[in-house]
């Protein structure tokens, strides 16, 4: 009996310790590329061991690529341009432009490094890097929206244009097996360089901000990275229209302190979507930007007031309301934040209302 | 020999893995919305399920039945089938970009594939000397293939037309699949296989 389970135990382990020999084998020599050297935008080279993916020879080496999916090709947003980097992959081809395939555009973490390579990212990645930051405070600015404060530890200042995003990592724990990351936006002001803000809201089984909201505490340390992102107010001088609904404040509102506290003359009007009185949050902080600020107005409206609520008002759509109240808008500037559902309404209400496509700035969520 | 013919052919039409046992369902499902990428995903198949038949079927008269440990074999099977999907995924990267790029790609997506392991499991089952289980494997990769060809060319068919919402997607792949297996019995009286 004994030596019957002894026999069995035996030969599957050996049968295991043969082909783990035979996969090790493989690796040290079919599997070896040597060290190659990765060229980043014609100057900065950097080396490594190869055999491993783009992406992740990049962040070890400091360079980091937006990427939400933790290197899976599911998300599709860590596109560099690889020269002479070759066909894109089937499992990349949903997430590439015809003119992105005729540029060499291939997703970083499709591409495996088994050569010297020299690829082309934006200028700003290189100005990326990875931060230790302590949350500060966590406060409620609505039932379902969290401001996040976090500190900056190592490095201890970022730079970063109102309107960009950072990507937070959530560590492993009950819903993730493995960190994953998640893109915000920088609700504060860029002049504070030694925190950053961030306006979260709870979406169930969401899990970075099932994270935030129910296990995140003051004092944790997390890691995050960027800042990314080219959605920042232009220099234009027009007149700007913003649009946003939730937590599509956050970059609106990193915004307006800074053009608040550059003494910014530009007519601005903010019409700002909630639900509820129950989910309108930072009058206060507008009312005091429309004091300091002249030229700005405030205009928040709800689209499905409750019974209790004292509301005098806007009701409605955010489109509606800007509908009503935009007035000619040929000459003026948009930026928009919130659901892909509202930002594609907006666009095409400007648009009917003759603003130029190209004047339309948009920060989507997904 | 010849009986490793009529194997063959039994595997491809009459006794398709996918379409009389449904195994593979999950990739056959998946993958299955583009002619080129079920081709691609097809030939992997057949490659994988020719050389895991071989292998195991080696693995299996030579070490398992003369120790007697024979229950072992689904484990067995299942390490042999993932060791050798890692390694014969690593030299494909390694020696062609465009084999890889064709089928590579695929490689991970069917080491856990059960029509994979049944085509192993049923060669013991049913006894097959040497040439019959290499016959068998690759009549069931052959089968497979044709299949999921057959499913793709018809689904992308299907794209344009408009479906009712309840159906869309899996749902009326399945049926699809339930029809190509109806079809597929048409093959019975050609030939049987025990």
């Amino acid at each position: 009996m004994l030596g019957a389970f002894l026999l069995a135990v035996g030969v599957a382990v050996a049968i295991n310790l043969v082909l783990t020999g035979l996969i090790l084998f493989a690796g040290a020599t079919v599997g070896d590329y040597g060290e190659c050297t990765v060229r980043v935008n014609g100057d900065r080279e950097v080396k490594a061991a190869g055999g491993r993916s783009l992406l992740s020879t990049l962040k070890d080496s400091g360079i980091f690529i937006p990427s939400a999916c933790g290197g899976r090709g599911s998300c599709g947003l860590c596109k560099v341009r690889v020269e002479g980097g070759g066909e894109p992959l089937a499992t990349e081809l949903p997430w590439l432009s015809k003119d992105e395939v005729k540029g060499g555009v291939r997703l970083a973490c499709q591409v495996k490094v088994k050569g010297d390579l020299a690829i082309r990212i934006p200028e700003e990645l290189l100005s990326v890097a990875q931060y230790e930051v302590e949350v500060a405070s966590i406060a409620d600015l609505t039932h379902d929206i969290k401001e996040v404060r976090l500190k900056l530890i190592e490095p201890g200042a970022m730079t970063f244009k109102a309107g960009q995003y950072v990507q937070f990592e959530v560590p492993a724990y009950k819903l993730t097996d493995e960190p994953v990351y998640r893109a915000y936006s920088i609700s504060s002001d860029p002049v504070d360089r030694g925190a950053i803000e961030l306006e979260i809201r709870y979406v169930p089984n969401g899990i970075c901000t099932t994270y935030v909201h129910r296990h995140l505490k003051v004092g944790e340390r997390v890691n995050i990275n960027g800042p990314y992102g080219d959605f920042r107010l232009s220099d234009t001088g027009r007149d700007v229209i913003f649009i946003a609904g939730g937590s599509g404040m956050a970059p609106i509102k990193s915004m307006l302190l800074e053009m608040a506290r550059t003494g910014c003359r530009r007519n601005a009007e903010y019409y700002f979507g909630a639900r509820s009185r129950e989910d309108l949050f930072l009058e206060d902080l507008m009312q005091r930007i429309e004091r300091e600020m002249p030229s700005f107005r405030f205009i928040p409206s709800l689209a499905a007031p409750e019974g209790g609520d004292e509301w005098s008002g806007e009701t409605g759509l955010v489109t509606d309301v800007v509908g009503r109240r935009a007035g000619d808008v040929s000459e003026k500037e948009a930026y928009l934040c919130g659901s892909p559902l509202m930002i594609d309404a907006c666009v095409e209400l400007l648009k009917k209302k003759g603003m130029p496509e190209d004047r339309i700035f948009y920060d989507k969520f997904s | 020999m010849g009986h490793a013919f009529a194997v063959f052919f039994a595997a491809v039409f009459t006794n398709n893995i996918l379409l009389t046992n449904y195994l593979g369902m999950c990739s056959f499902l998946g993958v299955s919305r583009e002619v080129k990428t079920s081709m691609g995903l097809g030939a992997a198949v057949v490659v994988v399920m020719t050389a895991t038949s071989v292998l195991n079927w080696l693995v299996y008269s030579f070490v398992l039945a003369p120790l007697g440990l024979e229950y072992l074999r689904f484990i067995v099977f299942i390490v042999v089938i993932a060791a050798f999907v890692q390694i014969v995924e690593m030299v494909i990267e390694r020696v062609s970009d465009t084999l890889y790029a064709a089928l590579g790609i695929f490689l991970p997506l069917i080491t856990v594939n059960c029509a994979i392991l049944g085509v192993s499991l049923f060669m013991v089952i049913r006894s097959y000397t040497f040439l019959e289980s290499l016959a068998y494997g690759a009549g069931s990769g052959v089968g497979w293939a044709v299949a999921i060809l057959a499913m793709a060319g018809i689904r992308q068919r299907i794209g344009g037309s408009r479906v009712p919402k309840g159906m869309e997607g899996a749902g009326l792949a399945l049926v699809i699949a339930g029809i190509m297996a109806l079809a597929f019995m048409g093959f019975n009286g050609m030939m049987r296989l025990n």
